[in-house]
């Protein structure tokens, strides 16, 4: 033996071998500081479970939590037109957009599913904030129509999870231009007669607040998401003074009367099922096992006939 | 007096020179300096068409926020008889950053609408710089709602830096007032033109400008975000606004071929600051032929082209 086995070898192997053994078993609270354990964690869907703090969570985990048995068909998203202006600030545009998709592992920054929750088919859109802050794209645009479209041919409710700083500016105008776009998905639901239920994230901000996230027939926000049109350093700088604490959090908003509810997160699916089913006019969910689907439908008027 | 911008700084020594010598020939009787004079006078007719023969992204911008370039309010007055304010959101407060009522456009009865950003400092204060608060956006809401039921062209007249943010204007809701607007726009069965006059800042112009046809003027800019704001955020640091003008293709000519703007009406050399009276008529002249456009079509179909020009978008980018 000696210092090349001993030391050298050992270090080198752990280098290579480092991506066995998961990275991080425990996180820190970003709010409280109270190290959590990964699997506690993600069970509580990524809200501590010592102060009830919302930590992100991405929209395939969150569509693992809420369809039934965490079951989903990915609804296709029109592909956009790649890097429209030539856009280049520090870097190029495309550079960026692979850097995010490789980070995240998915196109852009919205994800849309189909599925069942509490027996209630639904389609349902989360914007992705780890995806250049959610930032609204022309695919974001197109997903949002993607789902609108599926939900009407479905006649079933879209349940949308924004979260964004706001529009992209690398698309520039033609990012804008989602918020005409995606108002008119939301009136393509609105004239379907379908439920259009907005959970908003944090953060959600700029024009993606000041279009298909203010639109829903039902606003609910996750405990103290920001939410806002110009963003709190924004406005100091403007007026000049400093904003009131709290100030453009879901709970503020809710007291100005721009949501209709907050709910923690671990508690959201089951008001979503709750809602959608009054608004469709469907019975109570009946919880555990499968109900008899030909019993179920077959009312007391077909046995008399 | 006229203001120059920065980058007419050469323009505007000429200018000066010319001035000069004719007060001095004015002071001394019989000094000829008329010869003189004229040939500066040439030299910065030159000097502007050169200037604005090729103006860059962020000198259209200086071009489009000019103090002195014709405001909605100049429009209103010189293109529309009976112009009839009607003033406040049912709601909360009248937004004086938002100008709208019923007014005659060559006889016709139609509702006009549109930022107003004051012409000095106390017209300015009044009118927030044209930065409207959700009061205006539902002011707004309101008289598109009214023309669409009485069967009313709306003309919408765009000018503002962007939506404003204050403490209260948040409260009470900016973004569903700039969302219900855009909405608003959307759904309205009666004919709808945009001109953006000046600067088409971001949601705040989106609310007023999803029309059938949008107008741009020559020297008018529409974008997602202001040059120093996206110069702030991109390149961490507010004086790249420049390079984040140039990159945002933020300029009639570029958001023509993207299609987001349908016509351009040019501006006669020298900017519409220079020529107001010939700015106001181009845009009046445009606005015609833009409603002429789309006579004899339904309500509903003029709804559903407006939706189906918006969900089109995109499809093509700019040419490499």
């Amino acid at each position: 033996m000696n210092w090349i086995s001993n030391y050298v070898r050992p270090r080198i192997n752990s280098i290579f071998s480092r991506r066995e053994v998961p990275e991080n078993l425990w996180s820190k609270c970003d709010e409280c500081g109270t190290m959590l354990f990964h699997r506690e964690l993600s069970n509580n869907l990524n809200v501590c479970t010592n102060c009830g703090h919302h930590m992100y969570i991405s929209p395939r985990d969150r569509f693992a939590a809420l369809f039934d048995g965490g079951i989903f068909t990915e609804v296709e998203v029109p592909e956009p037109t790649a890097d429209p202006l030539h856009f280049r600030d520090q870097k190029r545009y495309p550079d960026r957009m692979k850097a995010s998709q490789k980070n995240t592992g998915e196109k852009d920054a919205m994800l849309v599913g189909e599925g069942e929750i509490g027996r209630t088919p639904i389609v349902a859109a989360a914007q992705d904030f780890s995806f250049m802050g959610g930032s609204m794209s022309m695919y974001v645009g197109n997903a949002i129509i993607a789902a609108a479209e599926r939900a009407v041919m479905k006649k079933c409710p879209l349940i949308l999870f924004s979260a964004a700083g706001g529009a992209r500016m690398q698309e520039g105008i033609l990012a804008l231009m989602q918020m005409p776009r995606t108002t008119i998905a939301v009136e393509m639901l609105k004239e379907a007669g379908l439920p259009y239920i907005v959970v908003l994230t944090h953060p959600t901000t700029g024009g993606v607040t000041a279009s298909y996230a203010m639109l829903g027939d039902v606003h609910i926000a996750e405990p103290n998401a920001l939410i806002c049109f110009a963003g709190p350093r924004v406005i100091e700088q403007t007026i000049r003074e400093k904003l009131p604490e709290g100030f453009q959090r879901a709970e503020y908003l809710l007291d100005h009367g721009m949501l209709d509810r907050v709910t923690p997160r671990t508690d959201m699916r089951d008001e979503l099922i709750t809602i959608a089913r009054m608004l469709l006019g469907l019975g109570t969910v009946i919880s555990g096992e499968l109900p008899a689907p030909e019993a179920e439908a077959a009312p007391t008027k077909d046995a008399k006939e | 007096m006229t203001n120059y911008l920065e980058f007419e700084k050469p323009l505007a020594e000429i200018e000066g020179k010319a001035e000069e010598l004719r007060a001095l020939a004015r002071a001394n009787e019989g000094t000829d300096v008329e010869k003189e004079a004229s040939a500066l006078d040439k030299k910065a007719a030159e000097m502007l068409v050169q200037l604005y023969g090729d103006l860059t992204p962020w000198r259209k911008c200086q071009v489009a926020r000019h103090p002195d370039r014709p405001h909605c309010k100049d429009y209103i007055d010189a293109l529309f008889t009976q112009y009839t304010p009607l003033a406040g959101d049912r709601n909360f407060a009248d937004d004086h950053a938002v100008m709208g009522g019923l007014a005659r456009l060559d006889g016709t009865p139609v509702m006009v609408i549109g930022h107003e950003k004051g012409h000095d400092t106390k017209t300015r204060i009044e009118r927030n710089f044209g930065m409207a608060r959700p009061e205006g956006y539902r002011k707004a809401i309101r008289l598109m709602d009214m023309a669409d039921r009485f069967g009313l062209p709306v003309v919408t007249l765009v000018d503002t830096p962007g939506a404003y943010p204050g403490k209260g204007a948040e409260e009470r809701g900016q973004s569903e007032a700039i969302a219900r607007s855009t909405q608003m726009c959307l759904s309205i069965k009666v004919p709808l033109v945009s001109v953006i006059i000046g600067e088409g800042g971001s949601g705040g112009a989106v609310a007023f400008a999803t029309a059938n046809r949008v107008a741009m003027l020559e020297h008018s800019i529409y974008s997602v975000i202001s040059p120093e704001g996206c110069a702030s955020i991109l390149w961490k640091d507010a004086e790249k606004m420049r390079e984040a003008a140039e990159a945002l293709r933020l300029t009639a000519q570029n958001l023509k071929e993207l299609g987001v703007c349908d016509r351009i009406i040019k501006e006669p050399v020298g900017g519409a600051h220079r020529h107001k009276a010939e700015s106001i008529a181009a845009v009046g002249k445009a606005i015609q032929i833009m409603l002429a456009e789309m006579q004899g079509n339904s309500g509903v179909e003029m709804r559903d082209a407006r939706r189906k020009k918006y969900l089109g978008l995109g499809s093509r980018g700019l040419a490499a």
